[in-house]
């Protein structure tokens, strides 16, 4: 018998004992049994449209999807009789179908989730081929390409959107066979309130969403090498761009991955981590600022380009509350092509400044007017994912896994542990923190422990003692948490001082433009915790780990910016937010 | 006032309303649209212009005889009139006042002129209990509905125990009217069972069947009788607040749900402690916007909600998290509509209609070539036959029964050998089709079944809400194949495919409307496959109603090369000089409209 609060039941003749309230896929799961699932994510999309998990269950009436029907004391499931296997091959023909079978040219290739289910099912041919549903290419945004060819309607992207980013860009229109997920009114995702994140695409089982690449114009530069090239990587590549070559998940890859930029032709590798450095010496600095000088709280971080546009959307009542300071990757950008052009006596515009971001939104980011510097330039012009980058690199033969390690490149070569943490969440906050550490003499404020809100895992909190007095900080992830916070603030009742934002669920290692793991995989790994302890690791593994006592920033300020916050400092590091529409009808 | 004293009171002062002298004119859709509201102000005017004391012209519900529309009655003789215009009102309030009968508005059976209406030929064998005051109260006016023993059900139901009331419900009988079947005190009795601060009272009035208005009539003939039920739904369940989820095309009996909802929140019927009891509720009308799948009960509870109209996962069911993720009990109308007639004449009574498993009566839209279209109730049990020929008057185009088919797009076809089966929930689905909502239509000769079961098809494709597979892929790839052997372009193992299909599509979908799509194929398949044959293997329909296989021939000897096809054809595709031999037909251009065939005064044009 049973505990209480467990259900025991039988799947193909093997019994498995779960918690209650888990469901048939739980439980087979439990077992190793490899259900079939292609729209099912957890907690995210439970759904049962695509019918590729269902199992017969004695005396129920008819078959069930098993990701989302619950498991019940003494069910005997099957999960594969011929009859069964049959009706599932069959379904799964059925969505090949309707479905762009450019399998060779597809981004997906090799990692998509309907090719590896008609693997399995070891289909030969698809008995009942027919009209395609009409195409809709959406290229419009700088972030994000969408191409309903290759949908399949398992709407993880409508729910991740929804549910998790709180954003709802894109919705399931039309009925029946002329359904498609779509932006209001047909408009272009563009004009829509897409902030560009890209969890829709890092969600997507199949082809229909990716990145907007600029690979080609990036290629295209390397090969003529007219400009001087730079690229910088941000903090949470180097946990990820392994796995895109046969890595473990969590895979520290630092040195081999500049080994490899370098090989393909940069002229300098940089690390973002040290325009991390800069951002906190900023932030930290406009922190300490606002709070003995009353000026606006709780101040927000600035650095995830995601949550910068949902504010700038959906909350423009509080831009006044997000740090000034612009982005690790734009401050870099900027050091680069002032600084750094100024020391090696290259002319701004002669040098190609491009991002190894685990980012789609950064995408837009280099587009934002405000962020171009006086003589018209675009402090980076060029925003690579790891997704793309990793391509590139395979292209001209460029196996990162068995590459010697090498050092990022000088002036700007060395960063702290702090800067590395950027790249998952609470991280922008325990490198403030550190810095703030120093910067104020409070040594307690370097180990400062959060703990999850009551009313939302996805916020974390703690209290801390800055200058005489108790604040209240959080970090949150995800937009939909965000906004919880953003509607405390507008309504002036936030209890908050200080607040980390990051777009998506785990920050940037959990980023649009980071390796797609498919979601068999993420049911059995944390490998959000994989990617971010990669992170820590660097970290623990720094002698430095406050920005503040980074010699290559401390040497910056000495010799261009002053101080934190300096008349040029403010030019040049920090920028202004402005409303904008949720929905652009005007053309 | 206390409300058991004010009913009583309404009751008091409007003794006897069946009685009294009343021109009843029928308000239902299908005489509104014959221009009844004409013959209403007309009959009201002549009435006012005779000065007639003691005579009320008013709106009724539907008679069903829809298809002799416009319908007067006269009461309390129950005169039944058909078909009547604005200007005959002089001639009916005439004869009403001489104590006579306009005879050439009466009804006739064959040659025989009837009188009354329950004695004509169409209402002999029908039992109306859903429709019970359709046709003899004003639907706008709650009074009249309480006159004649409308809220005693509630007031009764207010006295019993919430079990004593299910039992009721179990020892009648009743079964979900909404087209599955299920014994509706389960219903009740899960929903009841579950502990939940918040419960809701559905109903699903969104009748989307094409042909069926069963739920519209009772609707706009009786709305109270279903608004009783609900409140006493909700004292049966606990739940405090009810949504009545009624399609946006139907915008009388919207409006006259509003005025009755009006009503009854004015007497007390709705709201706070209801007959002085601790009992509350309340209720709203939500428009559908006209999606087939929203009558699915999670779809509409989703659109109730604000989200698209798709269904969701089934279990947890309705019961136990519904509406708003609470219990809800969701029943049809006409469900709803018989319940104050069991709870008023006990469970016993009602079982007592029927046949062993499937209790009281059903209603029927009959629709397609018959003879009197319209809305029928017929005890449970009663045979296909008899709607057919004694209530539905035979065949309208005088040719061959062919089949019936049941169920609408979820059912199926019943052929000639089944026309004596009685019909009931098992024996339908024994036969391949199912009871359905009450869709009922008639198919004689010339109807082709591979067409039929497409045109269906076609419904459901578009119908179909696209977030399951099985029916969103599924059932349009069906269509590809049906509409590839309906153009001669079939092969023989697209019978297989066609079959293949439907079993996946049944088994896999995810609600009803998928796992119920495959039927009309099925079933035609299972009794005409022969004509499926014909169209794959000899390339011909045998009906002659798939355009792309039926031939237009000129017989050369008939033809006198008068030219009168040839200016009739719209697309120029005759050819052939006056007086100089035989004309032709060019295949290339015919679009077998059939026009050349009704000219040809020699008869020489045939279809074939």
């Amino acid at each position: 018998m049973s505990e209480n609060n467990c259900v025991t039941l039988t799947i193909d003749d093997k019994e498995v004992t779960v918690k209650k309230g888990s469901t048939i896929l739980d439980a087979a799961r439990k077992l190793d049994i490899d259900i079939p699932t292609l729209c099912f994510l957890k907690d995210i999309n439970e759904v049962g449209a695509c019918r590729m998990c269902l199992v017969e269950v004695e005396g129920a009436r008819g078959y069930l999807a098993a990701c989302v029907a619950p498991a019940e004391d003494g069910m005997i499931v099957r999960t594969n009789t011929p009859k069964l296997l049959d009706t599932k091959k069959t379904v799964l023909e059925l969505i090949l179908s309707s479905h762009e079978k450019k399998c060779l040219t597809c981004i997906r290739n090799q990692n998509c989730e309907l090719q590896k289910l008609a693997e399995k099912f070891g289909l030969e041919d698809i008995e009942f081929e027919g009209e395609y549903p009409e195409k809709c290419f959406d290229d419009s945004s700088s972030c994000i390409v969408r191409n309903t060819a290759k949908c399949i309607l398992c709407k993880r992207c409508v729910n991740v959107c929804k549910k998790v980013q709180k954003v709802a860009a894109i919705s399931t229109m039309n009925r029946g066979f002329k359904s498609k997920v779509g932006v209001a009114l047909d408009m272009g995702i563009k004009d829509s309130t897409c902030v560009g994140c890209g969890q829709c695409v890092i969600n997507c089982p199949v082809g229909a969403l990716s990145e907007k690449s600029n690979i080609k114009e990036l290629e295209e530069m390397l090969s003529s090498h007219k400009k001087h090239i730079v690229i910088q990587t941000a903090p949470a590549t180097r946990a990820t761009i392994g796995e895109e070559f046969g890595e473990k998940i969590g895979t520290l890859m630092t040195g081999k991955m500049v080994s490899g930029l370098k090989a393909l032709g940069f002229d300098k590798v940089f690390d973002t981590d040290i325009g991390a450095d800069v951002t906190i010496m900023e932030e930290a600095t406009e922190l300490i600022d606002r709070l003995s000088n009353g000026g606006k709280l709780p101040m927000i971080t600035s650095c995830s380009s995601g949550w910068i546009t949902f504010a700038e959307k959906f909350y423009p009542e509080i831009l006044d509350h997000l740090s000034t300071t612009k982005s690790p990757m734009e401050i870099l950008g900027t050091i680069i092509k002032t600084y750094y052009a100024k020391q090696m006596k290259i002319k701004p515009e002669d040098i190609y400044s491009v991002a190894l971001m685990p980012c789609s939104a950064k995408k837009a980011e280099i587009e934002r007017e405000n962020l171009l510097l006086e003589n018209g330039l675009k402090p980076v012009d060029n925003v690579v994912t790891v997704r793309e980058m990793s391509r590139l690199l395979k292209k001209h033969n460029i196996d990162l896994s068995k590459l010697e390690e090498s050092n990022f490149d000088s002036p700007l070569g060395i960063a702290t542990g702090a800067g590395h943490i950027f790249g998952r969440t609470g991280g922008v906050m325990e490198a403030a923190l550190r810095s703030a550490a120093v910067m104020l003499k409070e040594p307690a404020l370097s180990k400062v422990e959060f703990k999850p809100s009551k009313e939302n895992q996805n916020i974390k909190e703690a209290k801390v003692m800055i200058a005489g007095k108790e604040i209240n900080i959080a970090v949150v992830q995800t937009l939909k948490a965000a906004s919880e916070i953003m509607d405390e603030i507008s309504s002036g009742d936030s209890k908050y001082s200080f607040i980390e934002v990051m777009t998506c669920p785990g920050g940037c290692v959990n980023g649009g433009g980071q390796p797609i793991i498919p979601e068999s995989v993420k049911a059995k790994t944390d490998y959000i915790k994989l990617r971010s302890s990669a992170l820590n690791k660097a970290d623990e593994k720094e002698n430095l780990r406050v920005s503040i006592d980074n010699p290559d920033v401390q040497k910056l300020y000495k010799d261009f910016f002053g101080k934190p916050n300096s008349e040029k400092a403010e030019k040049l590091l920090h920028t202004h937010y402005t409303k904008q529409d949720c929905y652009c009808t005007k053309k | 006032m206390e409300l058991s004293k004010k009913l009583e009171k309404i009751r008091k002062e409007k003794k006897d309303l069946t009685k009294q002298t009343r021109i009843l004119v029928c308000s239902g859709t299908g005489c509104t649209s014959s221009k009844s509201m004409g013959v209403l102000d007309a009959l009201t005017e002549e009435v006012q212009r005779q000065k007639l004391k003691n005579v009320t012209v008013s709106k009724t519900g539907c008679f069903g005889f829809c298809a002799k529309g416009p319908i007067v009655v006269v009461d309390p003789d129950e005169i039944f009139y058909e078909m009547v215009k604005k200007d005959d009102s002089k001639d009916i309030v005439e004869a009403l006042k001489t104590g006579n009968v306009c005879e050439r508005l009466l009804a006739k059976d064959g040659e025989t002129l009837v009188k009354k209406w329950h004695e004509l030929n169409f209402y002999k064998k029908q039992q109306r209990l859903a429709l019970r005051n359709c046709g003899k109260i004003n639907p706008e006016d709650i009074e009249e509905y309480i006159a004649i023993g409308g809220y005693t059900a509630l007031e009764k139901a207010l006295k019993m125990t919430p079990d004593e009331i299910i039992d009721e419900l179990q020892k009648s009988g009743l079964r979900g009217r909404g087209g599955a079947g299920f014994p509706t005190y389960k219903k009740w009795m899960f929903t009841k069972q579950v502990d939940s601060l918040q419960k809701y009272v559905c109903c699903n009035a969104d009748e989307g069947d094409p042909g069926a208005f069963m739920d519209r009539s009772i609707l706009e003939g009786d709305p109270n009788s279903v608004i009783e039920a609900m409140i006493i739904a909700a004292y049966c369940i606990g739940a405090s607040k009810g949504y009545i989820y009624v399609r946006a095309e139907y915008p009388i009996a919207v409006e006259r749900l509003k005025i009755a909802i009006k009503q009854a929140k004015e007497l007390g019927l709705l709201g706070n402690n209801i007959f002085g009891t601790n009992f509350s509720f309340d209720l709203e009308i939500r428009l559908g916007a006209g999606a087939f799948v929203c009558g699915e009960e999670t779809a509409l509870m989703n659109s109730i909600e604000g989200m698209r109209g798709e269904p969701r996962p089934r279990p947890p069911f309705p019961a136990v998290k519904g509406l708003f993720k609470s219990p809800t009990l969701l029943n049809n109308v006409e469900t709803y509509a018989n319940i104050p007639e069991i709870i008023n004449k006990g469970g016993d009574w009602y079982a007592s209609i029927g046949t062993d498993s499937s209790k009281g009566t059903k209603v029927f839209a009959l629709g397609g070539k018959i003879k009197n279209v319209g809305l029928v109730e017929v005890p449970m049990g009663t045979t296909l036959r008899d709607i057919v020929y004694d209530i539905g008057g035979g065949i309208s185009t005088g040719k061959e029964f062919k089949a019936a088919q049941t169920g609408g797009p979820s059912g199926g076809c019943i052929p000639k050998e089944h026309l004596d089966t009685k019909i009931d929930y098992e024996s339908l689905s024994k036969i391949g089709s199912m009871m359905g909502s009450g869709g009922l239509i008639v198919m004689d000769e010339d109807t082709c079944m591979v067409n039929l079961a497409k045109f269906f098809l076609e419904f459901t494709v578009s119908e179909s809400c696209g977030k399951c597979v099985p029916c969103r892929i599924g059932t349009k790839r069906m269509l590809e194949i049906l509409t590839r052997i309906t153009e001669g372009k079939g092969k023989l193992e697209d019978i297989e495919k066609l079959e293949h299909l439907a079993s996946t599509i049944k088994s896999a979908s995810l609600c009803g409307l998928g796992q119920t799509a495959p039927n009309p194929v099925l079933s035609t398949l299972k009794y005409f496959r022969d004509e499926y044959i014909a169209h794959i293997v000899d390339k011909k329909c045998p009906a002659g109603e798939c355009k792309s296989l039926s031939k237009i021939h000129i017989d050369p000897d008939k033809c006198k090369s008068c030219s009168i096809c040839q200016r009739n054809c719209p697309v120029g595709a005759i050819k052939g000089e006056i007086k100089k031999g035989p004309f032709e037909i060019d295949e290339s251009k015919c679009i077998k409209c059939g026009v050349c065939m009704t000219k040809c005064p020699f008869k020489a044009i045939s279809k074939g």
